[in-house]
């Protein structure tokens, strides 16, 4: 390749002498350029060459500003000073006088004059504008060099806000009988499109007319503008996608003239344009997908030349199989190519072999087995690229079983690493990787044999990444491992156990040398040593003061950092030895520059002095009392809507900037429903608490829909692959394919090959050889790194059934506690449904119906006849109930406690009477509203309290009645009710301060935080004539659904809302599939049981809107994707998306 | 698309840059510096590809002159070291059997020749006998300005329009 140029000469200077040189033979002798490199070839020294230039400039300076120069003149000064500049002195004197050439100039003046322009200025600068009128009168020249000359100015810039001048002449020229000039006209066109794409939007269609261009010159050029626009938005050009087949189809079938073969292999640029715009047609989208199989297919088929293009068009091809709508084969045939790049000695192959691995191995962890010992070599590869490719794969093949090795492995190369951009990714990796597996050791530990990750490798895992990422470190790391120690995990002694390693080991840092800790590093020391040195008995709190003070001392801590140790210091001055040392500290700060680092010392000297004080102020263990913190930012409302207002961008959060950005690259780098959710930031994650304990792994990976739709492919066998690596690493082979895939492996690969025929049985055994030492540690090394990814467990990689996919099990807080169906109390009260109850009301108690009613397990509730509903609607309550969202509203109440009533509740049978006779005292204007059953909330000696909801339009109103069972009148009856996640409003209270028979009391509720169960706890009290007063206490609760009511909004309402919510989350449901329009089965279920507000369904997709009581919106975005639902939640209201999701779920389970 | 396009020698020294990005020239430098040094540092036998930053690298090395070109992460690495191949054969055929010093001395042309092969960072001609018809079409112009209209119909892809029908026609 390199024989092109081979006999260029290494050393300038000896050029003087070479005039039989063709290079030298060009140079006029006598031209001042020519003599201007000359000198400075010449020269030994920087300094003389600065000299020279600064000469050079002025003399160019002065002679471009004479008005003696002739064009000519000024064109040769021109490339002088392009050479200067390039070189890197500025001659800005000369932009405007490049621009003066190009507008006077003729031929080859105005081509250098152009060439100047385009090199000084970049299209941001403003003597640009000056350049604008030139283009002008070129582009309207006869002479069409100047045409030309003028479009490929164009094509490389141009302001922005002239194309409107200059866009008609542009767009003629896209019927200019000269293809050379169309092409350059669809280029600049092409800039347009990139700089301003509303500009150009009239023009589409004459896009379309350059894409059949007769010249595939120009058919090529236009193919920019689509694959851009198709990037942008693909459903718009699914209807070229036949056409785009067509053209690749004739460019492989060679029918392109041969002008356009590039090393006999037809215009390789043309295809690989095409197969990058066909990838992202396809792209989850089957019906498309299914056009290109067959092209796609020849193409594989036609490019097994070896030679470097046809590898290229391979690697686009192997790509786009694996983006759009999967095919067996050809993903059999994708996966035979990546094995043979990876296999390939050729070192780029390799490189992009184990790039489409990485890829590739979320959809199939078997190929990676395969290649075991491939990878493992290019781990120890010279070329820290391959290395880091390398571990790139590794990282997303992690789990429980190898993270140890794997992280180990991305360690030692972050103590190679001087790359700080890499040194960033790969610290953040490591991160993630150890933040994410500790808390999987309580599960693992029983049956994980070496590597189980554990609390000290936890530690010392992140004390080697805080210590080897220098300053360089992305704020969240720290935080978030903070975050992680004070929050702890599930056990309480494991926490312990964990922070006084945490501890131990930052002490025996702090003993050693400070002097290179990265100081994010030192604040994360002096954290935790001031809030968790007291769990170590030994350790003193005078030895860890002593120890910041030290810290304090250095001249390389930063002013931050000891603000933090100053911080830790007032946690722990006790005693009297510690106030000393806190009052000789706070005395050298007190007097500080630094504002913080005076207040920090001021702090500290009260604080050591009132102890009492400081314990106030510092109590231990403040983190287990979360801080009131309003996470929606409301108070900034009023500020952002005038921000928007004024036409500010309307804010994303990071994931969806991630994902828009994730969505424009044709490599998806989302995982496929592996183990991984890589591309969350850690945060996003740890901040949601998840409702419920049903999985939420596909909520937790950026763009859930993809992954569904992936999802499916991972079931895909590859019939023809063997598997050469099973759990214990290599099985013995014995099909000679294998043998002939070994004998073409590079020597390692084969003599693994060996080793293992000495363990099998194999025939051929030539030589009994015993494997090398190295040889044998790859194995253990491949044994260590692929463990767990068998077929068995390829299965729960899936994130099916592994136990990965939660990301941090914390300590179940809040509302969480009141989620579970497990965690009922003994005394909470669940309902049944009031369909059943209305039925009783109106119908005599007749025994079948009764009967069906007291066995109704979850199922037999669903099963209930929708008729029985719209029956009961119908007698009892038509008449008053004008919405009829209201009255699909029962169902969804019978589904949620059809699963309450999973467990038998033994009141029911009592209870059914006294329910009818209840219901009659319910106020009038309630009575004919929705409500849920009567039932019984506690008995005392001679008092019944039963309860209920009534939904309404506005308000969820609780009635408790309280029924009199003996002769005797009860006095004082007192009823408290109090609930973390309700705001309880009394109403009205029976009126009678003695109950002889039914008191009703009614409380209006409204939901303070959301949960997917709301609990209210009660007291009540009374008492008798003759006797002490009596207490009971209990509890009610109903479903978030209870106040979950339509919102009525229209489409761009809803739009405008959307952006402005912060609290999001995905899922994907399962489809309603009978017979009907499945989305709109699925919907209307949802609609019908949740309450619900269906804005509009476009397509596959709908909107829904609703509102918890009072006005706290949430907006529901639900598609139609592979057979599955994707939903996106939103809402200002923390967890409120969470909650709903799981009664969409409930409500679908139960249909 | 391609970013930028930067040929230096053995030495460090820049030979051609082009960039098709609008950058500060404190930022051109500055890339320039870091990654001059960073292929320099690279071994004979190394991988073509290099992951800078957001960008992928892909450069290589004709005898004593690196190309090195700056792409985005989803185009194709393969082809953009073809691209490299292409505008090396295309120079070696306009200065015929070029070498460094050609590039050094003649640097304006190969700038004419790398605008008529890349216009905006996309290739805009692939066939090699258009790009040097381009060219040579263009140099007719300083020797005989008289005559280049008159010469530049025939000069221009003779032939070829009447040989290519079109691929897509609906």
């Amino acid at each position: 390749m390199s024989d092109v140029v081979e006999k260029t000469l290494t050393a300038l200077p000896s050029l003087l002498s070479l005039d039989s040189q063709p290079g030298a033979a060009k140079l006029s002798s006598t031209s001042k350029l020519g003599n201007l490199i000359r000198g400075i070839t010449e020269l030994t020294s920087k300094h003389e060459e600065e000299k020279l230039i600064h000469r050079e400039l002025a003399s160019i300076k002065e002679q471009v500003s004479s008005p003696n120069t002739s064009m000519r003149q000024m064109k040769e000064l021109m490339v002088r000073a392009i050479y200067c500049e390039s070189l890197g002195y500025e001659a800005s004197f000369s932009y405007i006088h490049a621009i003066k050439l190009a507008q006077q100039g003729t031929g080859l003046e105005k081509r250098v004059g152009y060439l100047a322009v385009s090199l000084f200025l970049n299209e941001n600068h403003e003597l640009l504008l000056l350049l604008v009128n030139t283009v002008l009168k070129d582009l309207q020249s006869t002479n069409l060099i100047e045409v030309c000359m003028a479009l490929t100015v164009v094509s490389q810039m141009f302001p922005k806000d002239m194309i409107p001048a200059i866009l008609p002449l542009v767009e003629e020229k896209l019927n200019h009988p000269k293809e050379i000039i169309r092409r350059k006209a669809v280029l600049a066109l092409y800039k347009f499109y990139l700089i301003a794409p509303n500009q150009v939007q009239h023009i589409h269609n004459k896009f379309r007319k350059a894409l059949c261009d007769k010249d595939p010159g120009v058919m090529t050029a236009s193919l920019h503008i689509y694959l851009q626009m198709i990037q942008e938005n693909a459903e718009g050009y699914k209807d070229l996608t036949a056409s785009f087949v067509s053209i690749l189809k004739q460019v492989v079938g060679g029918k392109l003239p041969i002008d356009f073969n590039y090393h006999s292999v037809p215009a390789p640029w043309l295809q690989i344009q095409l197969i990058r715009i066909l990838s992202l047609l396809g792209k989850n989208d089957q019906r498309t997908s299914e056009i290109m199989y067959e092209v796609l297919d020849e193409s594989l088929r036609r490019a097994e030349m070896n030679h470097n293009i046809t590898y290229a068009i391979l690697y686009e091809c192997v790509k786009c199989i694996y983006t759009i709508h999967p095919k067996s084969d050809l993903l059999e045939k994708a996966a035979k190519c990546i094995g043979n790049f990876v296999l390939s000695p050729k070192i780029n192959l390799k490189y992009l072999g184990l790039k489409a691995l990485t890829y590739v191995i979320q959809q199939d962890p078997k190929l990676a087995l395969q290649h075991q010992m491939t990878i493992i070599e290019c781990l120890d590869h010279p070329d820290l690229i391959i290395k880091r490719e390398t571990l790139e794969l590794l990282f997303r093949i992690t789990n429980t079983q190898n993270v140890v090795v794997i992280v180990e492995k991305m360690l030692e190369f972050l103590r190679m690493s001087t790359d700080d951009y890499t040194t960033i990714d790969l610290v953040g990796k490591v991160a993630e990787l150890a933040e994410k597996y500790p808390s999987d050791c309580v599960c693992f530990s029983y049956k994980n044999y070496t590597y189980a990750p554990d609390n000290e490798w936890f530690i010392e895992t992140m004390n080697t990444v805080f210590s080897l990422s220098g300053d360089t470190m992305q704020p969240d790391i720290p935080n978030s491992f903070l975050k992680l120690l004070s929050e702890g995990f599930e056990s309480v002694e494991e926490d312990r156990k964990l922070r006084l390693f945490a501890v131990d080991s930052y002490v025996t840092l702090l003993k050693g040398e400070t002097g290179k800790l990265p100081q994010f590093f030192l604040q994360v020391i002096s954290w935790v040593l001031g809030e968790y040195s007291h769990l170590s008995e030994e350790l003193k709190p005078a030895t860890v003061l002593e120890l910041l003070q030290k810290l304090l001392d250095r001249k390389q801590t930063s002013s931050e950092t000891k603000s933090w140790a100053l911080m830790a210091m007032t946690k722990l001055c006790e005693g009297r030895a510690g106030v000393s040392v806190a009052q000789q500290v706070s005395e050298t700060y007190i007097s500080s520059m630094d504002t913080v680092l005076r207040q920090r010392a001021q702090e500290l000297q009260h604080l050591s002095q009132d102890s009492e004080l400081r314990a106030r102020v510092l109590p231990r263990d403040a983190d287990l009392e979360p801080l009131e913190v309003d996470s929606s930012l409301s108070f900034l409302d009023g500020f952002v809507s005038e921000a928007l207002a004024a036409g500010a961008a309307p804010y994303k959060p990071p994931h969806q900037r991630q994902e828009e950005l994730s969505q424009a690259k044709v490599l998806s780098l989302e995982p496929y429903g592996l183990s991984l959710p890589i591309s969350m930031s850690s945060c996003s994650i740890a901040d949601r608490q998840s409702p419920t304990l049903l999985s939420m792994s596909s909520g937790l990976s950026g763009d859930s829909t993809d992954l569904s739709h992936k999802g499916g492919s991972t079931t895909l066998k590859f019939e023809g692959v063997k598997r050469v690596w099973g759990k214990e690493g290599y099985l013995a082979q014995k099909e000679s394919v294998e043998e002939a895939v070994q004998v073409e492996a590079p020597s390692p690969l084969r003599s693994t090959s060996q080793q293992a025929e000495v363990v099998g049985s194999h025939s051929q055994t030539p030589t009994l050889t015993p494997t090398p030492e190295p040889e044998q540690e790859k194995q253990q090394l491949a044994s260590s790194l692929f463990f767990g990814i068998s077929s068995q467990s390829s299965v729960c990689l899936m994130g099916k059934s592994g136990p990965t996919p939660q990301r941090f099990r914390r300590k179940a807080k809040g509302q969480s506690s009141s989620s579970g169906a497990t965690e009922q109390m003994s005394n909470s009260v669940v309902f049944t449904s009031t369909t059943v109850d209305n039925l009783l009301c109106n119908n005599p108690p007749d025994s079948t119906i009764t009967s069906e009613v007291d066995v109704s397990s979850s199922k037999h509730t669903s099963e209930l006849p929708q008729g029985l509903t719209a029956a009961n609607g119908t007698c009892d309550i038509e008449a008053e109930l004008t919405d009829s969202d209201l009255k699909g509203s029962s169902p969804p109440l019978s589904g949620d406690n059809g699963l309450e009533n999973a467990d038998p509740d033994p009141h029911e049978n009592l209870d059914k009477p006294q329910g009818v006779c209840l219901s009659s005292h319910l106020p009038a204007e309630l009575s004919g509203l929705c409500r849920s059953e009567i039932t019984p909330l506690c008995t005392l000696q001679n008092l019944d309290l039963s309860a209920c909801h009534v939904h309404r339009e506005d308000t969820i109103v609780l009635v408790v009645f309280i029924t009199n069972s003996s002769d005797s009148a009860v006095q004082h009856i007192r009823l408290d009710l109090d609930s973390e996640l309700l705001e309880v409003s009394c109403v009205s209270e029976s009126p009678a301060k003695d109950v002889r028979s039914v008191a009703v009391y009614l409380y209006s509720l409204t939901v303070r935080r959301p949960a997917v169960h709301v609990e209210l706890a009660g007291t009540v009290s009374y008492q008798v004539p003759v006797g002490t007063p009596q207490t009971a206490q209990f509890s009610y609760k109903l479903p978030l659904t209870a106040f979950i009511r339509p919102l009525t909004v229209s489409t761009e309402e809803y739009g405008t809302m959307w952006l402005a919510f912060s609290h999001d989350t995905k899922q994907n449901l399962t489809l309603i599939n009978d017979g009907q329009e499945p989305l709109v089965a699925t919907l209307n279920v949802l609609r019908k049981k949740l309450q619900l507000h269906v804005v509009e369904v476009i397509g596959v997709e709908g909107i829904l809107a609703c509102k918890l009581l009072q006005d706290q919106p949430c907006l529901m975005h639900f598609r139609v994707h592979e057979g599955a639902l994707a939903v996106w939640l939103r809402s200002p209201v923390p967890d409120l998306p969470d909650c709903l999701i799981y009664h969409c779920q409930r409500a679908l389970q139960e249909h | 698309m391609m970013q930028f396009m930067l040929l230096f020698s053995r030495q460090g020294k820049l030979r051609l840059q082009k960039w098709y990005v609008p950058l500060s020239d404190k930022e051109k430098k500055k890339i320039t510096r870091e990654l001059v040094q960073t292929v320099l540092a690279r071994k004979p036998k190394m991988c073509s590809f290099l992951e800078w930053r957001d960008l992928k690298v892909v450069y290589k090395r004709y005898a004593s002159l690196y190309f090195c070109c700056a792409v985005e992460n989803q185009d194709n690495e393969l082809i953009t070291l073809e691209i490299i191949h292409r505008y090396v054969e295309l120079l070696d055929k306009y200065f015929g059997s070029v070498c460094e010093l050609d590039i050094i001395f003649n640097f304006e042309k190969a700038y004419f020749i790398l605008d008529e092969f890349l216009l905006g960072g996309e290739a805009q001609e692939t066939s090699k006998k258009n790009v040097l018809k381009a060219i040579e079409q263009a140099d007719l112009l300083q020797e005989n300005v008289d005559f280049q209209t008159r010469l530049f119909a025939g000069v221009m892809v003779p032939g070829l329009a009447s040989e290519s029908s079109g691929l897509f026609q609906n």
